[in-house]
């Protein structure tokens, strides 16, 4: 298991194997995607039954929920993936971080947004300085630094280790803010409503929840790989196998 | 090794002294937005205690991020900085020296002259300890961790929007306990355990910050 | 990618001169050699652990205008852990009695001697430097030509990148797109 695990680290921080592995990968990925998320929304949306306190409203959980956790776990892959590009100056690291960071960002945003939605038939305002959209508007914070750090710094190697230095210290940020934020409504005792009443929740709304998040966590999947692949091409273009890969058949290598 | 950790010390005090502007600035800064707020809100005594200890802790947190825009400046345009990413010592050494050199000079004022602006601010005297005490303690930290970002953006001429961007949201906790505090301290209720979290934050940021500086000099160095 | 063919090795008591066009990638070289760049292919091998014998001057003189000549002096020397006496060396390059003048009244050619006053302190076997020709004088240059001359004789490994001057006996490295080649 060890070795397997070993062998995998070794041929996918080779970014020609990473290319290969891209495109054996994403015919499936994508549609699988796509497809299990389409089935989790529409259970959800159209099928699961309607929450007892908040009516249909509730259903916007299969939206928010998904991408609230999307966000969190890309933040954390990209501390995940800083560390192992600073500590063992692994290229392909680099690659995953720039790819992570984009659509995490898009989640980030899409949280916020279905938050405030809920927020409306269920607190009468769009927004609430609660503690889990405080902290989710720290991440999306927290997302657009990497995103402006990155686009500040033109060498794509420094660009890339700059911002993995800045994720790791976001990571432990991260849980310094959300106990923070928590502390605050203690102190404030304000709104502090649960988004879904735990009882209320049953196996009926449970299963069409787990299927969105799958898919969408899929869908995350997929768009990195494009990105990261297509951050490959870009780095690697002066390569051997590239261009190859671009020369036109019979055509002696591409410029 | 102390040695040479001693020297950097001196020459960063001295580098601040001779360019007294960098130590003043950030405090006439700190001065001035605190007084837009009455200003800006009202006059009115119990309004201002209330936004006060957020009114104070957010102009310290701009002023001590402002400061740090030009700290490895002027080190890496006159090549000084690649003399210390050379030198046989590990960098954290003179960064380290830097970073209590700067704090000296500008987080501590910050925290001396808090209490008076405090006390213009409408806060009740027997606050006002806390709220100095606060602010030596978060200081620091926002000078620790501020530094990170100024080191990985110290090439870039890019001025201090993008350094706001990186810092400010690294500085929330900092913000939420330290004006935290004084609100508590406000309420009558006991702030032991608040400075401790204070207090807590601080050893993080300084075991590990500076060696994070370090590192984001490094690879601003370009390794 | 940055170099290609490039496959060098320089020995104690040796001076190379690197020499090519503007952006040909003289300074990253020398930053890569010093460990300043970071590189994902090719290798840089020293004998034994380069920072406690290195002596390396940057494109910028890495001189704080607001300290005088002898600060600046007395803390690269502090930093880099090198003996001597900095009156001395500054003496010796010509800035007597400006040891105690900020080094931002001083020529941009001053302000390069101070940094250049490191070569006259002891302590260092391998000299890296970036273009220590620039901005002195020539009596400047005839002075700073004997030093790493005489340095060489007693066996430290010179490394300086130049776009004139070719003197006797100094290997030369030239950088162009092609590649690297090695002359004389």
């Amino acid at each position: 298991m060890w070795k397997t695990i070993k062998r995998w680290y070794h041929q996918l921080g080779s970014p020609r194997y990473f290319y290969g592995f891209c495109n054996a990968v994403l015919p499936w990925l994508v549609p699988i995607a796509l497809v299990v998320l389409a089935v989790g929304l529409a259970w959800g949306l159209a099928w699961a039954p309607v929450e007892r306190y908040q009516g249909d409203s509730y259903r916007i959980i299969y939206i928010h929920v998904p991408a609230s956790s999307g966000a969190l776990m890309g933040y954390i892959a990209m501390g995940v993936a800083g560390l192992v590009a600073l500590v063992w100056r692994m290229k392909m690291a680099e690659v995953m971080l720039k790819a992570l960071a984009p659509f995490g960002a898009v989640l980030a945003a899409v949280s916020l947004l279905t938050g405030a939605l809920w927020g409306k038939p269920t607190w009468g305002t769009y927004w609430q300085w609660d503690a889990r959209m405080t902290s989710m508007l720290i991440l999306l914070f927290l997302y657009l630094g990497i995103i402006a750090l990155q686009s500040a710094i033109r060498d794509p190697r420094q660009a890339a280790r700059a911002a993995s230095l800045l994720a790791v210290v976001g990571v432990i940020n991260v849980v310094i803010v959300k106990y923070s934020v928590e502390w605050l409504q203690t102190l404030h005792q304000g709104a502090t409503l649960k988004m879904v009443g735990e009882s209320s929740i049953n196996d009926a709304m449970k299963y069409p929840l787990l299927i969105s998040m799958l898919g969408l966590w899929l869908l995350y999947a997929a768009n990195v790989l494009i990105r990261a692949r297509a951050e490959v091409l870009s780095r690697e273009r002066r390569s051997g196998w590239v261009r190859k890969l671009v020369a036109p058949a019979g055509g002696k290598g591409g410029r | 090794m102390s040695g040479i950790w001693w020297a950097s010390l001196r020459r960063e005090l001295t580098l601040i002294w001779r360019a007294p502007a960098d130590m003043v600035q950030p405090l006439f800064f700190f001065v001035v937005v605190v007084s837009l707020f009455p200003l800006g809100l009202s006059p009115k005594p119990e309004l201002l205690a209330l936004v006060a200890p957020g009114a104070v802790w957010v102009a310290a947190l701009l002023a001590v991020m402002l400061s740090l825009d030009g700290l490895f400046r002027r080190d890496q345009e006159s090549g000084a900085l690649d003399q210390m990413l050379t030198a046989p010592v590990v960098t954290v050494v003179p960064v380290s020296a830097k970073l209590l050199a700067h704090w000296l000079l500008t987080g501590l004022p910050l925290a001396l002259i808090a209490p008076l602006l405090g006390y213009m601010m409408q806060l009740p005297v027997a606050v006002l300890d806390t709220l100095m005490v606060s602010v030596l303690l978060g200081t620091p930290t926002l000078t620790v961790v501020g530094a990170i970002g100024a080191a990985l953006t110290v090439g870039l001429n890019r001025g201090g929007i993008l350094l706001a961007v990186l810092v400010l949201p690294l500085y929330i906790p900092v913000l939420v306990f330290g004006a935290g505090v004084v609100r508590t301290a406000q309420d009558g209720l006991p702030t032991d355990g608040l400075l401790a979290v204070l207090g807590a934050i601080l050893a993080l940021a300084l075991s590990l910050g500076p060696v994070a500086v370090a590192l984001g000099l490094r690879i601003s160095a370009g390794d | 990618m940055l170099f290609r063919n490039l496959d060098f090795s320089a020995d104690d008591g040796q001076i190379w001169q690197i020499t090519g066009a503007n952006g040909a990638g003289k300074t990253t070289l020398l930053r890569i050699l010093v460990g300043l760049h970071g590189f994902y292919e090719g290798e840089v091998r020293w004998a034994g652990p380069l920072a406690p014998s290195l002596l390396y001057l940057g494109h910028q003189p890495g001189v704080r205008e607001e300290l005088t000549a002898r600060e600046n002096l007395r803390y690269s020397q502090a930093l880099a852990g090198q003996s001597g006496d900095p009156d001395a060396a500054l003496d010796a390059l010509g800035l007597y009695g400006f040891e105690d003048v900020p080094a931002g009244r001083l020529s941009a050619g001053q302000k390069r001697r101070i940094a250049l006053a490191r070569l006259w302190l002891g302590g260092k076997r391998v000299w890296v430097l970036d273009e220590p020709f620039t901005a002195i004088d020539q009596d400047g240059v005839a002075r700073l030509d004997a030093r790493l001359r005489e340095a060489a004789a007693g066996g430290t490994l010179v490394l300086y990148t130049s776009h004139h001057r070719v003197g006797e006996g100094v290997h030369r490295l030239h950088l162009s797109g092609d590649g690297a080649e090695v002359l004389a």
